[in-house]
């Protein structure tokens, strides 16, 4: 049995359902991230562990206690659960010291002075926050406010720690550095946790496993690498870094290859091309064929021996220093090809690309 | 880009001085700017980039030098000329919108036409050319108030534009923007000016906005010029340390140039925590055999072999940390006591602990002045 175990919840509001039916499991001392756009049900799932919302199906367990389950009527409230949490507004109070902002939940409990002292001590040691104890809230940096934040979801020994997007309200190179620190002393800590995002890059820098959904339904779980290089569907592909997505038919398939044809619209003929996946579909069904940018190699002529050419002209190009992002028009298509190298491209200059079979992904809806 | 002949170009800055108080803000800088041309001016807070904008704008009198529009002398501190910033034709955007919020976008946009006296019918054609440019054609009876702040700076830029300027002057006008309104309008705004074609000079201290801008960059730190060149110049061949470490991520160790094998070409030697190599590199500007030098190289020109075969040096190394970003992975590699940054492919998958052997482009391993 997992640590966390989710199963067939759902949550209604009104008549929408914001929760379909999902089901996952969380192992002692993962980071798993719930990822999706605003609306796909995360952080209803996540407000249903916590005790925050009573689900309307399912069940959740944790260390095989049911904390909720709709068919017998139990919901434990928030606080009988031992869970810590980290919220986006992580309100450190000013007027205090760190100390006392993280005693302060052990106070509320009337924990004994000795203890709370200990509990204190030990969190703020874990977060690496130990010297600054006497230090009021107003004189610590973001990153540091961050840590007294997640010192006090910790300071109870809450079995596994929630967060609501913790790290949105940050400018952008806090967030950045903060994805790293977070995630390192989680993994120093040991301690269980549910992260709850809607930014691509936090889930993949942060977590042992991803688990994205959408309109209310899990999409695909695995961990970052194996959500980038092999999306489970068009939604993924799409959600998860930047895909090129071209609707076409599978004609068949070829050893491990698929056989596909892209309508390129207009006159020209269209592109048959050979590309991994598809396993789910057969002959003559449509397709969606996945390119990643950086996948796909741009060459100024007709290379010679390569199968998968698709003829196109330049759109435009931005040049990002350590890439050269590319927009190529092929047919009715535009396809964006990342480039690691500085090539000088004109707009309407013909180019030529080509991609790995193995690097194409073809998937289904 | 380079021009080494004095033919006049469409603005032209010689020798700008500029003090406050005994503060040289701008210390003696001259460039130019081909006609309808974006070139911008990079660099830190305090490296006198808005400072030689104002000059341009007139709204600073410089203390000495000369600027000058398509043959118009705006400014000559030795001829006693100071054109008056209403008279040099010049369209603004700066960092607050400074959009009228009583007045509805075309009133805001038709304002400096109605300063200049246009009649009703050219005013309205224009501006209503100004807003499609912009993309604001929707928006045109909406006030200044309820726009948002990108819809406000793109009323902002049409304003500016509207009445055709000889010069299109820009003080960092997307940084009040959020990240992703900003990369957006980046692209944006290029396109726009290429479109309308006036003459364009740009100040940031965003590295990226300059890259992806400009026609021309001009590195700027303490109120000199540091480097100017294009895009790729700048970032593939800075001319010295502070450069290559203010534009992109740049590897950088000290070392000695070791030996001098032809033109522009050498052996640069680094030492770091008791490892020693003599690395291939393209030499910098200023440096001869033995010569002090810094090595620099990009973490997306340095490849993290798991085998050391193949000709040229390896550097022995550890990998420290890897961050998975989608389409590649940033690794920490330990060489010596010296912590390389390494931008890897996501395919090759490597985990801190494992032994590298890190191989640097020789094409891209630079030596730049320390």
């Amino acid at each position: 049995m997992s640590f966390v175990e989710v199963s067939g919840l759902i949550k209604r509001f009104g008549p929408e359902v914001a929760v379909n039916g999902v089901s996952l499991a969380v192992e002692q001392g993962d980071f798993v991230t719930l990822l999706g756009p605003s609306g796909c049900g995360k952080t209803t799932t996540l407000r249903c562990i916590a005790g925050l919302e009573r689900p309307d199906g399912g069940e959740i367990r944790i260390e095989g206690e049911v904390v909720a389950s709709a068919e017998r009527g139990v919901c434990l409230n928030p606080e009988e659960r031992n869970l810590g949490m980290v919220f986006q507004s992580y309100a450190v109070w000013p007027h205090m010291t760190v100390f006392d902002n993280v005693a302060y939940g052990l106070r509320v409990r009337r924990l004994g002075r000795a203890k709370i002292r200990e509990k204190t001590a030990k969190a703020l040691e874990l977060v690496g926050l130990g010297h600054l104890a006497e230090r009021y809230a107003t004189k610590l940096s973001g990153g540091q406010r961050q840590r007294v934040a997640l010192a006090r979801a910790i300071v109870y020994n809450p079995r596994v720690v929630l967060f609501d997007e913790p790290l949105s309200n940050l400018d952008a190179k806090l967030r950045e550095q903060m994805r790293i620190e977070l995630s390192r002393l989680q993994h120093d800590v040991g301690i269980t946790s549910i992260y709850v995002t809607h930014d691509q890059t936090e889930a993949l820098v942060m977590s042992d496993r991803v688990v994205v959904m959408n309109r209310g339904v899990i999409q695909q779980v695995g961990d970052p690498y194996s959500i980038y290089a092999q999306p489970a569907n068009a939604f993924v592909a799409g959600f998860i870094g930047v895909a090129n997505l071209l609707e076409g038919t599978l004609l068949g398939r070829d050893g491990g290859l698929c056989e596909v044809e892209i309508p390129t619209g207009g006159a020209q003929p269209p592109l048959r091309l050979r590309a991994a996946g598809g396993e789910s579909a057969s002959a003559g069904q449509r397709i969606i064929l996945s390119l990643r940018p950086e996948d796909i190699a741009l060459h100024l002529s007709r290379p010679g021996d390569s199968a998968n050419v698709m003829e196109g002209e330049v759109i435009d190009t931005v040049y990002l220093g350590n890439f050269l992002d590319c927009q190529v028009r092929v047919g009715a298509h535009e396809v964006g090809v990342q480039i690691d190298h500085y090539e000088h491209l004109a707009p309407r200059q013909r180019v030529y690309l080509t991609f790995r079979p193995d690097h194409g992904l073809c998937l289904t809806e | 880009m380079d021009r080494t002949d004095s033919a006049p170009r469409y603005l032209e800055v010689n020798g700008l001085v500029k003090y406050f108080g005994n503060d040289r803000a701008v210390d003696g800088i001259s460039f130019g700017v081909d006609k309808g041309k974006f070139l911008t001016l990079l660099g830190p807070s305090g490296c006198g980039k808005t400072t030689t904008l104002m000059c341009i704008a007139g709204l600073h009198k410089p203390d000495a030098g000369e600027i000058g529009v398509g043959g118009t002398p705006f400014t000559s501190v030795a001829g006693r000329v100071f054109l008056p910033p209403e008279r040099r034709d010049i369209g603004m955007v700066f960092q607050s919108y400074a959009i009228w919020p009583h007045m509805t976008v075309t009133q805001n946009v038709a304002y400096p036409l109605e300063i200049r006296k246009m009649d009703k019918a050219e005013t309205g054609e224009r501006v209503a050319e100004a807003l499609r440019l912009v993309g604001l054609s929707d928006m045109a009876g909406k006030l200044a108030t309820q726009l948002s702040g990108g819809q406000q700076q793109r009323a902002a830029l049409a304003r500016a534009i509207v009445f055709r300027p000889r010069l299109l002057l820009f003080d960092e006008p997307l940084s009040n923007l959020d990240l992703k309104l900003r990369e957006q309008m980046r692209v944006e705004l290029k396109r726009i000016q290429h479109e309308v074609g006036i003459t364009s000079v740009y100040v940031t201290h965003d590295q990226a906005e300059a890259l992806v801008m400009s026609d021309e960059i001009i590195v700027m730190s303490k109120g000199r010029i540091q480097q100017r060149g294009g895009p790729h110049d700048i970032y593939a061949r800075p001319a010295n340390r502070y450069v290559s470490n203010f534009i992109g991520v740049a590897n950088l160790i000290e070392g000695r140039i070791a030996r001098v094998s032809g033109p522009g070409r050498g052996e640069i030697e680094v030492s770091q925590g008791g490892q020693r190599v003599l690395l291939p590199c393209v030499l910098g500007e200023g440096l001869s055999d033995g010569s002090p030098a810094v090595l620099s190289v990009r973490p997306e020109n340095v490849e993290a072999l798991r085998d050391p075969d193949g000709g040229g040096p390896r550097l022995e190394g550890e990998v420290l940390q890897t961050i998975f970003l989608g389409n590649c992975l940033d690794c920490r590699v330990r060489w010596g006591d010296f912590e390389f940054k390494v931008l890897a492919p996501s395919r090759d998958r490597l985990r801190p602990g494992e032994r590298v052997y890190l191989r640097l482009d020789p094409e891209h391993t630079l030596a730049v002045q320390p």
